[in-house]
């Protein structure tokens, strides 16, 4: 029987319809305290905890936050997940609920047990310890080691954020007794193959890639999905329904790992704080990216496939993959075949990816330039869409540039090289007139929209800064 | 017993010793929020059997008529039960005060206008039922921005001028006189809790509303006139808001009465809740203002004069753009002495949403105009703006341009001169321009403003209120007052307040939630007078109560609390009150608009510190100091959250949050663009200062208020302005000296980017 067990009771899945998101499926089940505020993964308000397999591949099981409002609820069969209300109650308060609740840290009190949960994930981190000098590290991390970067996919309209990031920095550690915290030294549950019929829908969990491939071949129509931060914006936001929905999040083939010195392999299905963990800065372009690409809580979820697979113009991994000149594998029951990244966008939203076909792995081949460097231009620093970003991979040898890769998101249908700033790059010195005449060169790139986010003037003019601004911080 | 009275101070804001009022306690529900056992409206769907849920249809056009609407085919959609349109409505077909709000239009005012709604028994059925509904329309042409409707003349509502003295002359007298145009955008609510009614009948045809409303009075009334039955046959009650900010004082009133409405004609519980898109495209917001202005300086910088129409945008229906417009034209002066003035309001009709009530309440509008005009003509005039501010500073008997008389301006120069000092303004300016002439690609920059806020309703008759506490046989004490709670701290206060005021532990005293059966006729919970007034109402009714007790408490040797409440009950003594509350002094002739509109004026000032990346606009606020008066806080911890909250929500509007709607003249023509989340950005915590300081102005007791106390939820969000102001100071480092700096609002990193790029090109020029 499909069910999850929230908050040490199983719950059901039989009936709910395969569209029907976690959030909701908590709501109609009586826990009331996740709460929608956007039912897009912006705000935070519906954020909960799942036990899942340690980001850094480790045995154990970690407490992530996720927005819940965003994954369907068939996507957690089998798995455990904790709510505010799991975390603690009145009279027996959780740590993080007690600090937040002495200090102000809730006023209209509707954000609040997101952020309970963000900051729950972030109180169990296995790695997280106190800062050597006792003194907090910088304003986003405090002596007690809590990366505020965990709660920068909650907002609150009311308090204004201090009052939180003092409850953050006030908490201690889990005490050995913790029941939740125990819960980590056993491994995860582990993915269960699903099958949930709807009356218009059906939701499946394939056991295997080969399985997922045979669907995949099977249903011209079928919606692959991953980390569902995508396609749960469209279930909600733009009723999308129906179909087949296969699962391809937790197929361990897509969830490979492996560094090389010749390349980097990552697999397609890995959430980008896996790909950041694993990584440890073995690719400081990818961590740059993934520092800025949306929040924590959407990270956990988020996969290098997916922001590949929606073929975003605005998505941040291909320009920065594009200058690292990844490629993508690509497998469908036939077969598989790897490709320049460079030469899989089409248009907009457009690939040559087949229909029956599935990343599933990116490549990075080593060694990657010595000056790397990703820039994202967006009203907001935490948590927003880029406006324009550019992905830099520069060979300097002697003061000259070798060789140029630059890859642009937000300026034209798709994600596309500067190839004419490259060549502008290209044999000529690394110096102030070079880089004047490059700018110059790449504001001229692409074709940018005026939209909500920027105008078309704005985006040209960053993409001439943008270099002009790599070297000044790369010459001090 | 008699009270130890403090050396100052009125009965109505003398404490008692040991009072309850000023001790910093948590939210009275912060236990219930942190655990996620706290209830809002939506929780209750669940709790409730038999629910159908209501979706609207919204018009894809911003100005149309209506020519056919066919509801056949939404109920060929399974599960679709019933939709609502205008013949269902029993009563008036109208939704505002102002009766320029039909519930169901006949004509289509902009892009987003709900014209019917569907009932099914999910949301989901509900939503392909709207889906399903064939509605065809006849376009018309579509104001969008205030210059289109002032092109056009499109004004809506009172045209008031507020004067004094002879502004041509005051221009006459001035060394300098500037001219220009402000104008700037609104601000979308976006409280984390969407609007949500849910609403059943009884057996009696007792229609009860529970409501996510600011103003559940005034939310009854116009559930009584749609459905054409009386007040009494309405109960609407609100829990508690996650969050209102003003956007649910007039505007949930036509969503309650389509779940009362629905719930009328099925006999079942009807649930309306916005989604996040609905409540965006849907929903009144900020007003933004087109302000043209010219100003006068004398030789020493002071003030002349100031000529100024102020244009509001009020969208579609009037709603409260009147009052909003008002309290613009009453803060336009802020903090100083303008001898002769002439301002003129008017609001412009536009084909978007109806803008409504937003913390400040057209305040920080009216601010925005005098701080931008300062920043910019500061350097012109050679002055530091922090001098220039202070120069022109109201001085004791010294009085607004509506008559009122300015009580204690000292208090803001001491805010002012506290703030200064503690946040060490005059080092921190130097040591920023060295580090600016330094630093080729990063300018930081500070600015010190002041804020005056008017406390009180501009319309006298909204200043009162009422309150019930009853003391059972036990001695414990319920309160029910007709104020809400959206997260403000006011149920907190009341708390404390009634403890206080009885002279019983805290723990003693529960709050019960805010329904009109309870207590009728109450104003909205807005102009942050809540605590004021509620706050007087409850002291009210403690005291009745214990006035009673007192000959019971005079033949007891010291009794307890309890015994003193079982001897009076034995007496026969009445244990339960009903207070009241009005505000004294209050005076305002709309027409002349003069008078003394406000008992009195809260008063802070702050320093903000920004840097500014020059390649970008992109932007950090290094860090601020606040002092602000609360006079003397009912409670501390809840009174720093409203000062800290505010004014980043402040920020907000001035720097990030942007409202764009379509003005091209393509098929999508006033539709709001940003209306997720996902592209209208909200302060998060990159936005939080790097360091912020905020202390409570000390010896400010104000003897006209509940123990001394004063308003606190609107007056600290106009204090972002000084982020404003060093944004400003930050671009104009990248120019000349004496450039002036003109700042789009918001000053996202676009509009700072293009700023600085205008410094710059200055500077190349001179
Ligand atoms: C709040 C929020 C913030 C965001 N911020 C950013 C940001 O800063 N930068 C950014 O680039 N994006 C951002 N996104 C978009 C999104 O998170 C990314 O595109 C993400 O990488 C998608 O991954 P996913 O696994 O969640 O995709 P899903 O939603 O599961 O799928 C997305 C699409 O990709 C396809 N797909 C998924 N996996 C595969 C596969 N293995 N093979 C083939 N096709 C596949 C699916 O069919 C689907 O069409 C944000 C989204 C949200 C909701
Ligand atoms: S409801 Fe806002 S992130 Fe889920
Ligand atoms: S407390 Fe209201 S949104 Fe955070």
């Amino acid at each position: 029987m499909a069910e999850i067990v929230v908050n040490g009771r199983p719950r059901d899945l039989t009936g709910v319809p395969p569209h029907t998101n976690v959030l909701d499926f908590l709501r109609a089940a009586g826990l009331t305290g996740a709460k929608e505020g956007c039912a897009e993964g912006e705000c935070g308000a519906c954020a909960v905890m799942v036990a899942r397999p340690a980001a850094d591949g480790s045995e154990a099981a970690e407490w992530t936050a996720i927005n819940s409002c965003l994954v369907p609820a068939a996507a957690l069969d089998g798995q455990e997940v904790v709510t505010a209300e799991g975390l603690g109650a009145p009279g027996a308060l959780h740590p993080v609920q007690q600090e937040l609740a002495a200090r102000g840290g809730s006023q209209c009190g509707y954000c609040t047990p997101g952020f309970v949960c963000s900051m729950g994930a972030e109180y169990y981190r296995a790695d997280r310890a106190p800062a050597g000098d006792g003194g907090p590290r910088d304003q986003y991390h405090g002596a007690n080691g809590f990366d505020l970067h965990a709660i920068s996919g909650n907002l609150c309209r009311c308090t204004g954020y201090r009052p939180i990031k003092d409850a953050a920095f006030a908490l201690g550690f889990p005490p050995a007794d913790d029941v939740i915290g125990l819960r980590r030294t056993a491994a995860a549950p582990a993915a269960m193959a699903t099958e949930l019929r709807g009356d218009e829908a059906t939701y499946v969990r394939p056991a295997s890639l080969a399985e997922a491939l045979y669907l995949l071949g099977e249903d011209a129509g079928a919606v692959v999905v991953a980390g569902s931060t995508d396609w749960g914006v469209d279930v909600n936001l733009r009723g999308r329904r129906g179909g087949l929905v296969i699962a391809v999040d937790r197929l361990p083939e897509l969830r490979g790992f492996s560094v090389t010195d010749a390349e980097v392999r990552m697999g397609a299905a890995l959430t980008l704080t896996e790909i950041d963990r694993r990584l440890a800065g073995r690719l400081p372009l990818v961590s740059a990216l993934i520092a800025q690409f949306g929040s924590r809580l959407i990270r956990n979820s988020a996969t290098l496939g997916g922001n590949l697979g929606t073929g975003s113009p605005i998505g941040d991994a291909p320009p920065g993959l594009l200058a690292l000149e990844a490629s993508v594998v690509l497998a469908s029951a036939e077969g598989s075949r790897t490709l320049p990244l460079a030469d899989y966008f089409t248009g907009y939203r457009e690939s040559t990816r087949r229909p029956d076909e599935l990343i599933t792995e990116v490549v990075v081949p080593r060694p990657v330039s010595g000056l790397t460097a990703f820039h994202k231009i967006a009203k907001r620093p935490f948590d927003d869409i880029s406006s324009v970003a550019v992905g830099y991979a520069l060979d300097l040898v002697d003061g000259v540039v070798r060789r140029a890769r630059i890859g642009l998101g937000g300026v034209a249908a798709m994600p596309i090289r500067a190839l004419a700033t490259e060549a502008a790059l290209e044999g000529r010195p690394w110096t102030a007139e070079t880089v004047d005449a490059a700018s110059a060169v790449l504001a001229a790139e692409g074709t940018p929209i005026s939209d909500q986010r920027a105008s078309a003037a704005y985006r040209s003019a960053m993409l001439g800064q943008s270099i002009r601004k790599l070297f000044a911080e790369a010459t001090p | 017993m008699t009270t130890i009275a403090r050396p100052v101070g009125t009965p109505l804001s003398r404490r008692p010793d040991d009072p309850v009022v000023g001790t910093p306690l948590p939210h009275e529900s912060a236990v219930l929020h942190v655990t996620g056992q706290a209830l809002y409206t939506d929780d209750l769907v669940g709790r409730t059997s038999n629910v159908l849920h209501a979706h609207p249809v919204q018009a894809p056009h911003a100005h149309a008529t209506i020519t056919g609407l066919d509801v056949a085919a939404a109920y060929d959609v399974p599960g679709v039960v019933r939709v609502l349109t205008d013949a269902d409505v029993p009563g008036t077909n109208d939704a505002g005060v102002k009766h320029d709000e039909p519930l169901f239009p006949t004509e289509v005012m902009y892009h987003g206008h709900a014209i019917c709604w569907v009932l099914g028994e999910s949301l989901e059925a509900a939503r392909q039922g709207a889906a399903a509904v064939r509605a065809t329309y006849a376009e018309l042409p579509a104001l969008l921005t205030v210059e289109e409707a002032i092109a056009a003349a499109s004004f809506q509502g009172a045209r008031p001028t507020l004067a004094r003295g002879d502004s041509a002359a005051g221009m006459g007298r001035a060394a300098r006189v500037f001219e220009g145009v402000t104008s700037f955008a609104g601000q979308e609510h976006f409280y984390l809790e969407t609007h949500c009614s849910l609403a059943l009948v009884d057996e009696n045809g007792q229609v009860f509303v529970q409501s996510s409303t600011q103003h559940p009075t005034e939310t009854q009334e116009i559930v009584a006139h749609v459905l054409s039955v009386p007040s009494h046959a309405v109960t609407v009650q609100c829990l508690r808001m996650g969050g209102g900010f003003g956007g649910k004082e007039m505007q949930p009133h036509g969503l309650a009465a389509v779940a009362a409405l629905g719930a009328t004609l099925t006999g079942r519980p009807v649930r309306v809740r916005l989604t996040r898109a609905q409540d965006m495209t849907m929903t009144g917001k900020r007003h933004g203002f087109h302000a043209a202005w010219t100003a006068g300086f004398d030789a020493d910088g002071l003030f002349t004069a100031l000529e100024a129409t102020l244009t509001s945008d009020g969208g579609w229906s009037l709603d409260l753009s009147e009052p909003v417009l008002s309290r613009a034209m009453c803060h336009v002066d802020n903090a100083y002495w303008i001898p002769d003035i002439t301002v003129h309001g008017r609001i412009a009709r536009t084909h978007k949403t109806s803008q409504t009530a937003f913390r400040g309440f057209g305040g920080p509008q009216g601010m925005l105009v005098i701080e931008d005009i300062i920043g910019r003509c500061a350097p012109a005039l050679g002055i530091d703006p922090a001098e220039l501010r202070r120069r022109n500073f109201y001085a004791e008997g010294q009085a607004t341009p509506y008559g009122q008389p300015v009580r204690h301006p000292g208090r803001l120069l001491a805010a002012w001169e506290q703030v200064a000092g503690t946040s060490s303004l005059a080092a921190r300016r130097a040591e920023i321009d060295r580090w600016n002439g330094r630093e080729r690609h990063r300018k930081r920059g500070i600015a010190i403003t002041p804020v005056k806020f008017g406390i009180s309703f501009n319309l006298t008759a909204f200043n009162q209120a009422g309150a019930l506490v009853h003391v059972y046989k036990d001695g414990s004490v319920l309160v029910t007052h007709g104020g809400t709670e959206m997260g403000q701290g006011l149920h907190t206060k009341m708390l404390q307040v009634a403890a206080t005021a009885l002279r019983v532990p805290l723990e003693r005293v529960r709050l019960a939630p805010t329904r009109t059966d309870k207590v009728p006729n109450t104003s909205a919970t807005a102009a942050s007078a809540s605590a004021d007034l509620n706050g007087g109402a409850v002291k009210d009714a403690c005291e009745q109560i214990l006035g009673r007790l007192e000959p019971i408490r005079d033949q007891l040797r010291d009794p307890s609390w309890e015994e003193l409440v079982a001897a009076a009950y034995r007496e026969r003594v009445q244990l339960w009150a009903a207070g009241f509350y009005k505000t004294e002094g209050l005076s305002w002739d709309a027409a002349a608009m003069s008078g003394h509109p406000f008992k009195y004026f809260a008063y802070g000032a702050a320093v903000s510190e920004v840097e500014v990346d020059g390649f970008t606009g992109a932007y950090t606020t290094r860090r601020v100091d606040i002092v602000h008066d609360v006079g003397d806080s009912l409670s501390p911890l809840v009174d720093l959250g409203q000062i800290e909250g505010g004014f980043v929500q402040g920020a907000g509007w001035l720097t990030l949050e942007d409202l764009r709607w379509d003005v091209s003249d393509g098929p999508g023509r006033g539709r709001l663009t940003t209306q997720a989340a996902s592209t209208y950005k909200l302060p998060s915590f990159s936005e939080l200062p790097e360091q912020f300081h905020v202390a409570l102005l000390d010896e400010a007791h104000e003897d006209g208020v509940v123990y001394g106390s004063k308003a606190v939820g609107e007056p600290p969000l106009m204090l972002a302005l000084s982020v404003r102001e060093a944004l400003r100071d930050a671009c104009a480092a990248f120019g000349p000296a004496g450039h002036s700096v003109e700042l789009a609002s918001p000053a996202t990193p676009e509009a700072v980017y293009w700023a600085l790029c205008a410094a710059r090109a200055a500077g190349r020029a001179s």
